[in-house]
C-alpha cells in the first residue's frame, strides 16, 4: 500500500516569458502519496495555486511514459532527476523522502530559450534534423522490404541509437551546452543502415555543421551519457566525427566507395 | 427524415475498387501542384505522411501541431507493431485474411471497400518506412521478424522493440523535416486549432491559437486536412498523452462535419491499475505482450497465499478456458470484458483488487529469461518502474482502460467529411476499425491514409479548382471566427469561478466512464444525459482560469479542451443509447447472449450513425450510412 510523504520544499523558477528575468519561488507540498510521480505532485502543486487564485506553473510534458521527449526540469541540479536511465515523468515520489528540500529548474543551454517558468524552447533540434537527418526516400518509390537483408547486430545498434527521445538532457547537462550526443545519434542510427549509404558523409556534414550554429562544442566531459533517459551511449559521437572527418576529405569520390 | 449519405465508394470488385479509382481519378499537373495550398492539422503518423507526402508532389503545405515539435505527437507512444499482409512468414497470410480479420475484428460495422484498401496498401507501407531507416526487428538471417497479436492467427506484425510508434513517427518526422527545410512545407508548432471556418460550405481554411503568445489567427487554403488523433482522454484516465483532445475534430463537427459513431471507444485490456487518487494517466503495456504471458486471477476470492505459492489448480487461466483457440490472444473488447466481470466479482488482485495477473513464469521457463527479456526488456523495466514491482519475479498486474477512440469524424472513401475540402485522417477519423479495432492497426491505417490514400484522393477535389480565386483571410467568415474563438477564450478567463479545467476534466470523466465505459446500460446512459448537461451549467459558472491570455497559460489550454469534451461526452452518450445492440467495444448489457458476449442486431444496426450538429450535442441529428456486405458473410464473432 501507498505510504504518504509530508512538508516537501520546492524551490522553482517562475518566470514570465522569455524577456522577465525570473527568480526561484518557494512553494510546500503538505502530503502526498509516493506512488504519485514526481510531474502527479507539480499538477497537485498547480492545483492548490489555481485554488488560491495563482497563475499555475508552466512545465513540458505529454506522454508520461517517458517515450515522447517533451518533460524536462533539472531537478536538484540532475537533468530529469536523480533516477538513472528515467525521464522527469517517469520519476516516482518514492525516490524522495519527507521533507526533502527539491530545486527545480528549467534546461540552461544558449541554444534553449526559456519561453516561461520551466519550458524552454527546443527547436534548434528540429532544424538539425531538417539539415540532414533523414533518409531522401519519396513515398511510393520503395522496393520490397526485404529486399535487403539486415545483420541483425547492425540493425540492433541502429536501434539503440535511434532510441533517442530528443529531450535534451543532453545538452542541459553539458558544461558546454552541446549537442553532439543528440546529433550524434541521429547520425549512427542513419549511416549504419544500408539505406542510408547514399547520403551518409552529406548528413554527417549538414548536420554537425547545422549544430555548431546553435550549440556549444564538445570536450568529452561525458555528463550528457549519465543524463540520457535512453542510455544513448557517447561512442556515437565517435562515429559521428569519423564520418564528418571523412566527409571534410577532398577526394569524396573516393571514400564514397568504401 | 435522415440524410442518406452518400460514401463514394467505387464500383467494381472489391478488389479492384482501390485501383480502378487511382485510374479514374482527376489529376493535377506537376507545375500545377504549387499552386494549391493545402493546410494539414497535427503532425503525427497520418499528418506528418500526408504533410511530407503533399509537398514532395508539389502542394503548399502549411503543417499545424500544438506540441513543439513534430516529433512530439502521441503517436510516439504506440509500442506493440504494425501489421502487414506481407506474408514474409509463410504462414498463410494474405491481403484478404488481412481484410476479414479487421472486418471481423470490428465486428461488421465497418466499410468493406475502405479496409479492403487498408489491407492491399499494408505492404507498401513497410516497403517505405524500411527505406526510411526505420530500425524494425529483425532475424540472424537478416529479415524483418514477426510477431502475432490480437484477433490473428498469422505472425504479421512488425515491430521496433516495445517503440514500433517511436521509430515510425520518427521516420514520417524526419521525411517531414526534410521537406521543411526544403522549403515544401511550413511548419507552425505549438499553435492550436480553434476552428475551422467555412464559406458557402466548403472548407475555407482555419483559424488557430498561438499557445505563446495567445495570438489568434487565420489561415486560407484550398483543402484542408485535419489528422488530430482520438478523443479517448474523454475519459480523463486513459492510456493517450496528457494534451490529446477532440477539438479540432470538435469544431469541424461545429462546423458542420458529421461525426461518427462517438460510441465507439476501445478499452484496452493490458495497463497498469491505478494506485491513487492523483493518477493523472494511465500507462499501457503493449498487447504483445500477451504472445507470452499468460493471464489468471485466484479461483478463490479471498486468496491470502504469495502468488508464487498459488498451485496451477487454484488458478483460473480464464481466457484460455473460454476461448480456447485464441486464447491470451482474444481480441481486445472480449478480454477487457472478461477482466472487469472478474474484478466486478471480487476476484481482483493487487492491493487494490482492482487487476488481473499477466504472468511470464511458463514464458521465462520455456524460452529462458533472456529470450524474454530480448523480447520485451524495455517494457518490464517500465512496469518496474510505475509499479515497483520486478515482472521476471512476480506477474504483472493489469486492468483494462481506455485506449482508442474508432468512431470520429465521418468520411467518406475518399477520406472527406461531409465539409467538402475537409478531410480527416489517422485516429480522427472514423473510417477504417467499426467497432472495434484490432491491435497493430492504427498505426498501419495513420500511414495508409496519410501515405498512400489521401495525396490521391485530395487531387481529384483540386483539379476543377485550378486557377479559381479562394476567400481570403478578410473573409467576414473568417473574421467572424477569430473573434468568437478570441470572446470564447476570453470567457474562460472572466467566469472567475471556483473550480480548475482539470477539476471539471476529472468530473465529466468519471460521468462518461461509469456510464458509457465498458459496459452500458439504457438507465446508466439516461443518468449521464441528466448528469453531464448540469455539470456543464456549472462548468460554465464556476470555472476559474488563471493567469492571463497573452502568454503561454496551460490552464486556459486545457479550458478549452475540457469543454469540448463535455459537449462530445453528451453525444457519446446519445449515440450509446440510440444503438440498442452490443457490438465490438460498444457493449450494452441488454444485449447479450446467453455466455455473455455482445449481440448484434444486423437487421437495424449494420449501419453507421453520422451525427449532424444543431447547435446542441444533446438535440443532434443522427443520420445514417447503411453498410452493405457483399464479400463477408455476417458471421457472429466467435474466438473460441
Ligand atoms: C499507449 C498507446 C499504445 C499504442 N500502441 C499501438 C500499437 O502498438 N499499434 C497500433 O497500431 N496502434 C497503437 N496505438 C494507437 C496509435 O498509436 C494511434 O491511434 C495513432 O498513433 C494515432 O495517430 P494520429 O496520427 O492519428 O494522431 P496523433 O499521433 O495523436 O497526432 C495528433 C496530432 O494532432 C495534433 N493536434 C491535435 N489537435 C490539434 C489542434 N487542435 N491543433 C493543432 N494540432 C493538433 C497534435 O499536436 C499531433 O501532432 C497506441 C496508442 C496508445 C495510446
Ligand atoms: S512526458 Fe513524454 S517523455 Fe516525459
Amino acid at each position: 500500500m501507498s505510504n504518504h510523504l509530508k512538508d516537501i520544499i520546492l524551490k522553482i523558477w517562475r518566470q514570465n516569458g522569455p524577456q522577465d528575468s525570473g527568480r526561484f519561488e518557494t512553494y510546500k507540498v503538505d502530503e502526498i502519496s509516493d506512488e504519485a510521480s514526481f510531474l502527479e505532485m507539480l499538477d497537485y502543486l498547480n492545483e492548490q495555486l489555481i485554488t488560491e487564485g495563482k497563475e499555475a506553473i508552466v512545465f513540458d510534458h505529454d506522454c508520461r511514459e517517458g517515450i515522447c521527449g517533451t518533460c524536462s526540469l533539472m531537478i536538484n541540479g540532475q537533468a530529469h532527476g536523480p533516477e538513472r536511465s528515467t525521464a522527469t515523468c517517469q520519476l516516482h515520489m518514492r525516490k524522495f523522502s519527507s521533507g526533502a528540500e527539491i530545486v527545480i529548474e528549467p534546461w540552461r543551454a544558449a541554444a534553449f530559450p526559456i519561453i516561461k517558468d520551466l519550458m524552454v524552447d527546443r527547436s534548434a533540434f528540429d532544424r538539425i534534423i531538417e539539415s540532414g537527418g533523414f533518409i531522401t526516400s519519396v513515398t511510393g518509390g520503395a522496393p520490397d522490404a526485404n529486399l535487403i537483408p539486415i545483420p541483425k547486430p547492425v540493425a540492433d545498434s541502429a536501434m539503440d541509437s535511434a532510441a533517442c527521445i530528443g529531450c535534451g538532457a543532453c545538452v542541459a547537462a553539458c558544461p558546454n551546452g552541446a549537442a553532439n550526443l543528440f546529433t550524434s545519434a541521429k547520425i549512427a542510427h542513419l549511416n549504419s543502415l544500408p539505406q542510408g549509404q547514399a547520403e551518409r558523409y552529406k548528413r554527417a556534414e549538414s548536420m554537425i555543421e547545422k549544430m555548431d550554429e546553435f550549440f556549444g562544442s564538445c570536450t568529452n566531459h561525458g555528463e550528457c551519457e549519465s543524463a540520457c533517459p535512453k542510455e544513448i551511449s557517447i561512442d556515437v559521437i565517435a562515429l559521428a566525427n569519423a564520418d564528418y572527418r571523412k566527409a571534410k576529405l577532398k577526394n569524396k569520390k573516393f571514400i564514397s566507395r568504401i | 427524415m435522415s440524410t442518406q449519405l452518400n460514401s463514394k465508394i467505387p464500383a467494381g470488385p472489391l478488389g479492384d475498387k482501390w485501383a480502378s479509382y487511382k485510374e479514374d481519378v482527376k489529376l493535377v499537373n506537376p507545375n500545377n501542384k504549387r499552386k494549391f495550398k493545402v493546410i494539414v492539422v497535427g503532425t503525427g503518423l497520418a499528418g506528418a505522411s500526408a504533410a511530407a507526402t503533399l509537398a514532395e508532389l508539389g502542394y503548399q503545405v502549411d503543417a499545424f501541431t500544438f506540441h513543439d515539435s513534430p516529433r512530439r505527437a502521441h503517436s510516439i507512444a504506440a509500442q506493440g507493431g504494425i501489421n502487414a499482409a506481407k506474408n514474409y512468414q509463410g504462414d498463410g497470410d494474405s491481403v484478404h485474411r488481412l481484410f476479414y480479420d479487421t472486418i471481423k475484428g470490428g465486428d461488421f460495422r465497418s466499410r468493406e471497400a475502405n479496409v479492403h484498401r487498408l489491407a492491399e496498401v499494408s505492404v507498401n507501407i513497410i516497403d517505405q518506412m524500411v527505406a526510411q531507416g526505420v530500425p524494425f526487428a529483425r532475424e540472424y538471417g537478416g529479415l524483418l521478424d514477426n510477431r502475432s497479436f490480437g484477433g490473428a492467427q498469422v505472425s504479421r506484425t512488425f515491430y521496433a522493440r516495445g517503440q514500433t510508434g517511436q521509430q515510425l513517427l520518427l521516420g514520417a518526422y524526419q521525411q517531414l523535416a526534410r521537406q521543411i527545410g526544403l522549403g515544401g512545407v511550413r511548419l507552425f508548432n505549438r499553435t492550436e486549432l480553434v476552428d475551422v471556418v467555412t464559406v458557402e460550405g466548403r472548407a475555407a481554411g482555419i483559424v488557430v491559437r498561438d499557445l505563446m503568445t495567445g495570438e489568434v489567427t487565420s489561415h486560407a487554403a484550398h483543402a484542408v486536412v485535419l489528422a488530430t488523433g482520438g478523443y479517448g482522454n474523454a475519459f480523463f484516465l486513459s492510456t493517450n498523452a496528457m494534451a490529446c483532445n477532440v477539438t479540432a475534430a470538435w469544431r469541424a463537427h461545429r462546423k458542420g462535419a458529421y461525426f461518427a459513431n462517438p460510441c465507439y471507444t476501445q478499452i484496452h485490456p493490458t495497463c497498469i491499475p491505478q494506485s491513487d487518487e492523483f493518477q493523472s494517466k494511465l500507462t499501457l503495456m503493449s498487447e504483445s505482450l500477451r504472445n507470452d504471458g499468460r493471464v489468471w486471477v485466484p479461483k478463490n476470492p479471498d486468496e491470502s497465499r504469495r502468488v508464487v505459492d498459488i498451485p496451477e489448480e487454484d488458478r483460473d487461466y480464464y481466457l484460455e478456458r473460454l476461448y480456447p483457440s485464441f486464447g491470451n490472444l482474444a481480441p481486445r473488447d472480449i478480454s477487457s470484458r472478461a477482466a472487469k466481470r472478474l474484478v466486478d466479482k471480487g476476484q481482483g488482485v493487487g492491493p487494490l483488487k482492482n487487476g488481473v495477473y499477466l504472468d511470464f513464469a511458463d514464458a521465462i521457463a520455456r524460452l529462458g529469461k533472456d529470450v524474454v527479456e530480448e523480447r520485451y526488456g524495455n517494457l518490464f523495466e517500465m512496469y518496474e518502474r510505475i509499479a515497483g514491482e520486478n515482472p521476471y519475479d512476480m506477474p504483472m498486474r493489469i486492468y483494462p482502460a481506455s485506449h482508442y477512440t474508432m468512431g470520429g469524424l465521418w468520411v467518406d472513401y475518399e477520406l472527406m467529411t461531409s465539409i467538402p475540402g475537409l478531410y480527416a485522417a489517422g485516429e480522427a477519423n472514423f473510417s477504417d476499425h467499426g467497432a472495434n479495432r484490432l491491435g497493430a492497426s492504427a498505426l498501419m491505417q495513420g500511414l495508409s491514409d496519410g501515405y498512400f490514400v489521401l495525396p490521391y484522393t485530395i487531387g481529384n477535389y483540386l483539379a476543377p479548382m485550378l486557377n479559381k480565386a479562394i476567400p481570403s483571410v478578410d473573409h467576414p467568415e473568417f473574421k467572424a471566427a477569430e473573434l468568437a474563438a478570441r470572446e470564447r477564450f476570453n470567457g474562460y478567463l472572466n467566469i472567475g469561478g471556483t473550480r480548475s479545467p482539470d477539476w471539471f476534466h476529472r468530473e465529466v470523466g468519471k460521468i462518461i466512464w461509469d456510464y458509457c465505459g465498458m459496459e452500458r446500460t439504457e438507465q446508466g446512459l439516461e443518468k449521464a444525459l441528466s448528469e453531464l448537461p448540469a455539470l456543464y451549467d456549472e462548468f460554465k459558472k464556476d470555472l476559474r482560469v488563471t493567469g492571463s491570455g497573452e502568454s503561454l497559460n496551460q490552464t486556459l489550454e486545457k479550458a478549452g479542451r475540457v469543454d469540448d469534451f463535455f459537449q462530445l461526452g453528451m453525444l457519446m452518450c446519445r449515440d450509446a443509447l440510440e444503438r440498442q445492440e452490443s457490438c465490438g467495444g460498444h457493449f450494452r448489457s441488454e444485449y447479450q447472449t446467453e455466455e455473455g458476449e455482445a449481440l448484434r442486431d444486423d437487421d437495424k444496426f449494420c449501419h453507421v450513425a453520422a451525427w449532424e450538429w444543431s447547435g446542441d450535442p444533446m438535440t443532434a441529428k443522427r443520420n445514417v450510412e447503411e453498410l452493405e456486405f457483399e464479400n463477408v458473410h455476417l458471421a457472429t464473432r466467435s474466438y473460441k
